[in-house]
C-alpha cells in the first residue's frame, strides 16, 4: 500500500513504452564522443540496436566496449554526439522512463546488504510498481529465476553465492525487469561453459521474442555463433560492424587484437570459429606427438 | 484500464529447452551434492560466514544447480515454464514474521513505558501508573496524591517520552544511514554526526542564543547536523559507494573536529552553561521536561514519518548507484533527501550524544527479518525506542540513588558490538585494504 502510494507520488509523469516494431531504433548514438577526465574513450561511434536482434560489441581491453554500454545507458555523458533511446535523446527521459525502455547488467554485481536471491530478482520489478504490469511481477520473477537457473537457490544470501551464481542472480534481475532494450556488460565473463551458452541463448530468445539485446563479449566464439551483428571497436573507433560472418576475418581482428588470430568455418555447422595462431609448429617439430597433450578434441 | 501492450507476453519468456534435456544423464551423479547442498541452503539464520564455502567451491556450482532442477521438474516439451504452479514460500513467513516482531516491539514499549514510569526514589505502583494516565486521558481512573501526581506528570513521563523519542531517532538515523552509504557500519555517533549537531547545541548554549525560543537548541543541531552530513558524505564516497577504512577515518576526523569546537565553546562559556554543555556531552534524559520534549518532537516527528517512505528505494539503493538508477531511481533526489530526513533524526536525537543505538539495533533487526528497508527502517525506530527507554532505566536504576549518564552506558555496551562487527566485517573481506 505505502509502495503504491510513493509509487503515485514520485512516478505519475511516466509513459509505458509502446511495443517495439521488428527492426525498429531502441538505442541509436552517432558521432558519438565521450570522455573520461582527459582521455577521450570513444571518438565518433556511430552504432544503431535494432528490436529483434542480437548486437555483440567486442575488442580488446580498453577499446571503450563498457563505456560505449554505459553511454548508451545514459550513465556517461556525451562530449559530442547524440545518444538516443527509443527515438529520445536520453537526457529527456525521466530515471523512471528510462528503466521501462532498457535494462543494465553491470560488469560486476555487488550487493551493501546480504539480500536472498530472490528478493534480488524482483528488485528487477521496481520500475513497474504503480503501472498495471506490476500484476506480473511474481510471474517474470519466477521466470527470469528458471531461465538463469537460480531458482534452486531463491532463499539463500546474495553474499552467501559464488561468483558464477552471482553473475547469473544479477542476469535474472535484468530480465525480470523485461524492458524491450537490454544492455549487458560482459554477462559470460564469471560464467563455465554451460552457463555462458545459456546466457546467449537467453539473450537469442530476447531477441527473438522482439527485444534490442547489447552484449559486450570477449570471447569471439560466442559472438560469431550468436549475434546477429557485431561491432568491432578498437582504440575508441569503430573498426567494423556487421555480420560476425563478414566482420571476424584474420587480418581485421588481428590487427585489433595485436595478435595473429585464424578464422576459419566450423567443419559442420559452418558457424566462424576464431583462434589465435600459438606457436604450434615450431613444437611439433621438435616434440614426440604423444607429448601434446591437450591438443586431442573430442 | 486498458492495456497499451504486454512489453514481453508471457509465452515468449526464455526458455532453455536443449540445457534441460541434456541434464537428466548427470541428475543421478550429482544427487548426493544436491542433498547436501540443498539442506544447508535452508538452514534459518545462516549467516552470510557461510559464504566462503560455497564460494570456495564455485565450479562445482554451476553443475550442481544445472542438475538438482531436473529431479523436480522433468522435461515436458509443449509445457510453457509459467504453468508450473509457484508456491510463495518465503513471502507470507517473512511478512508474519515481521508482523510478529513488531508486536512483540510494541508490547515491550508499552510495558517498558509504563514499568520506568513507575520506578524511581518515588516509587508508583503499576496500577496507580495506569489510573492516573486513565484520569488525564479523561477515561475514568483516578488521580494521584499530589506529589506522585507531580511525580509522574512532570518528571518521570516526559522522561520517558524524551527517551522514546531519542531512541527512535536514532534507531532510524542509523537504519537510514547504513543504507544510503550502503555500509553497515555508518552510524550517526561513529562517523561524527552526533558530535557535529551537538557542535551546534554547544554553540546554541555557550553563545546564549535564542532567537527561535525554546526551540534554538534544536535548529542549531539541526543546521550542523546537516553541514556534518553533507560533509561526511561528500568526503567518504567514492564511486558510489563507501569503504569501511574511508568511512571510519573520516568519522575520526570529523570527531576530532567536533570536539576541538566543543572545546573551544566550552572555554568561552560560564560555569552554568559549562553544567549544560556537559549534559549534551555525557547524553543524559535527567533534565527532561515537557518544553525540552516539545523541543525535540517537530524534527523527530518530521523525520520518522517520512523515513518509511524511502524504504523500497533504500532497497533498490543496495545494488549500487548506476544500478539503482537503472532501475527508475533518481539517486541524487534520493540522497539529498535522505540526509535531510538523517539530519533532522540526529538533531532531534542531540539529548547529548548517546552513540551506538543506531548501529546496534539495525544490526539487530537485520539478523532477526533480514535487511529489506521495508521492515527495517520502521522497526529500528521502534526498537531504538525500546532500547533507549529501557536503558534510561538502567540508568536510572543501577547505581541508585546515583544516576548513571545514558550516553555512558550505552557507549560502554555498544562498543564492543562495534568491535564485533568491525571483526566481522574485516573477516567477510579478507582485510582492509
Amino acid at each position: 500500500m505505502t509502495s503504491r502510494l510513493t509509487g503515485l507520488l514520485t512516478r505519475n509523469k511516466r509513459t509505458v513504452p509502446a511495443r517495439p516494431a521488428p527492426g525498429a531504433a531502441l538505442a541509436e548514438v552517432t558521432g558519438l564522443h565521450v570522455r573520461l577526465g582527459q582521455r577521450e574513450v570513444l571518438a565518433g561511434i556511430d552504432l544503431t540496436a535494432r528490436a529483434g536482434e542480437v548486437l555483440a560489441l567486442v575488442g580488446p581491453n580498453g577499446a571503450g566496449k563498457s563505456t560505449l554500454l554505459a553511454a548508451l545507458a545514459a550513465d556517461l555523458p556525451a562530449a559530442s554526439g547524440e545518444i538516443r533511446v527509443d527515438g529520445r535523446p536520453v537526457g529527456d527521459w525521466s530515471a523512471a522512463d528510462l528503466a521501462l525502455r532498457r535494462s543494465v547488467l553491470p560488469q560486476s554485481a555487488v550487493l551493501s546488504f546480504p539480500f536472498p536471491v530472490e528478493d534480488v530478482v524482483r528488485m528487477g520489478r521496481a520500475p513497474w510498481a504503480g503501472t498495471p504490469f506490476a500484476e506480473s511481477d511474481e510471474e517474470a520473477v519466477a521466470a527470469a529465476m528458471a531461465a538463469t537457473e537460480v531458482t534452486d537457490f531463491a532463499e539463500r544470501p546474495f553474499s552467501a553465492l559464488s561468483g558464477g551464481e552471482r553473475a547469473r542472480v544479477a542476469l535474472a534481475r535484468v530480465l525480470a525487469q523485461r524492458a524491450p532494450l537490454l544492455l549487458l556488460d560482459e554477462p559470460t565473463a564469471a560464467l563455465d561453459l554451460r552457463h555462458q551458452e545459456l546466457v546467449l541463448r537467453i539473450c537469442r530468445e530476447r531477441a527473438a521474442a522482439g527485444d534490442a539485446v547489447v552484449v559486450v563479449l570477449h570471447d569471439l566464439g560466442l559472438a560469431a555463433a550468436y549475434a546477429d551483428r557485431a561491432a568491432v571497436l578498437h582504440d575508441g573507433r569503430m573498426a567494423a560492424d556487421g555480420p560476425p560472418s563478414e566482420v571476424f576475418e584474420d587480418a581485421l581482428l588481428s590487427r585489433v587484437y595485436r595478435q595473429p588470430v585464424e578464422v576459419f568455418a566450423h567443419p559442420r555447422s559452418g558457424a566462424p570459429l576464431v583462434v589465435p595462431v600459438r606457436g604450434t609448429a615450431p613444437l611439433a617439430e621438435s616434440s614426440p606427438p604423444r607429448a601434446k597433450p591437450g591438443l586431442t578434441s573430442a | 484500464m486498458t492495456l497499451p501492450y504486454d512489453p514481453h507476453p508471457t509465452d515468449t519468456t526464455p526458455e532453455p529447452t536443449p540445457a534441460k534435456a541434456a541434464a537428466p544423464a548427470r541428475a543421478g551423479l550429482a544427487a548426493p551434492v544436491t542433498k547436501r547442498d540443498a539442506g544447508s541452503g535452508r538452514v534459518p539464520g545462516r549467516s552470510p560466514q557461510g559464504a566462503e564455502h560455497s564460494a570456495a567451491s564455485p565450479s562445482d556450482a554451476p553443475s550442481r544447480s544445472a542438475s538438482e532442477e531436473t529431479p523436480r521438474r522433468p522435461p515436458e516439451p509443449g509445457t510453457p515454464r509459467k504453468a508450473r504452479p509457484r508456491e510463495p514460500r518465503r513471502r507470507e513467513p517473512r511478512r508474519r514474521k515481521a508482523l510478529l516482531l513488531t508486536a512483540a516491539l510494541v508490547a515491550a514499549l508499552v510495558v517498558l513505558a509504563l514499568v520506568s514510569a513507575g520506578i524511581g526514589a518515588y516509587r508508583i505502583p503499576l496500577g496507580d501508573v495506569l489510573a492516573s494516565v486513565q484520569h488525564r486521558a479523561g477515561l475514568g481512573g483516578a488521580p494521584l496524591d499530589r506529589v506522585g501526581e507531580s511525580v509522574l506528570w512532570n518528571v518521570r513521563l516526559p522522561r520517558v517520552v524524551l527517551a522514546l523519542l531519542v531512541g527512535a531517532s536514532l534507531g532510524c538515523a542509523g537504519a537510514l544511514m547504513q543504507g544510503v552509504f550502503g555500509n553497515p557500519l555508518a552510524e550517526p555517533g561513529v562517523i561524527g554526526i552526533s558530535a557535529g549537531a551537538a557542535v551546534g547545541a554547544v554553540a546554541a548554549i555557550s553563545l546564549g542564543l535564542s532567537f527561535f525560543g525554546n526551540w534554538t537548541i534544536t535548529v542549531c543541531a539541526f543546521v550542523a547536523g546537516l553541514i556534518t552530513v553533507s560533509a561526511v558524505y561528500l568526503l567518504s564516497r567514492n564511486g558510489g559507494r563507501t569503504e569501511v577504512v574511508t568511512l571510519i577515518l573520516t568519522g575520526i576526523a570529523v570527531n576530532a573536529f567536533a570536539g576541538a569546537l566543543i572545546g573551544l565553546f566550552v572555554f568561552f562559556a560560564d560555569s552554568g552553561q559549562v553544567n549544560q554543555i556537559t549534559f549534551w556531552q555525557l547524553g543524559s534524559l535527567a533534565q527532561a521536561t515537557w518544553p525540552k520534549v516539545l523541543a525535540v518532537l517537530p524534527c523527530a516527528f518530521a523525520g520518522l514519518i517520512v523515513a518509511p517512505f524511502y524504504a523500497r528505494r533504500l532497497d533498490l539503493l543496495a545494488l549500487g548507484e548506476r544500478p539503482a538508477r537503472h532501475l527508475g531511481i533518481d539517486v541524487e533526489r534520493l540522497r539529498l533527501a535522505l540526509v535531510l530526513v538523517v539530519a533532522l533524526l540526529t538533531a532531534a536525537a542531540v539529548a547529548g550524544v548517546i552513540t551506538f543505538i543506531g548501529l546496534l539495533v539495525p544490526h539487530l533487526l537485520r539478523m532477526a527479518n533480514g535487511p529489506g528497508h521495508r521492515f527495517l527502517v520502521p522497526g529500528s525506530a521502534l526498537a531504538g525506542a525500546v532500547v533507549l527507554v529501557a536503558g534510561d532505566l538502567a540508568a536510572r536504576t543501577i547505581a541508585q540513588p546515583a544516576e548513571l549518564p545514558l550516553g555512558v552506558l550505552t557507549a560502554l555496551i555498544g562498543s564492543p558490538f562495534f568491535f564485533w562487527l568491525l571483526r566481522r566485517t574485516r573477516r567477510k573481506q579478507g582485510g582492509w585494504a
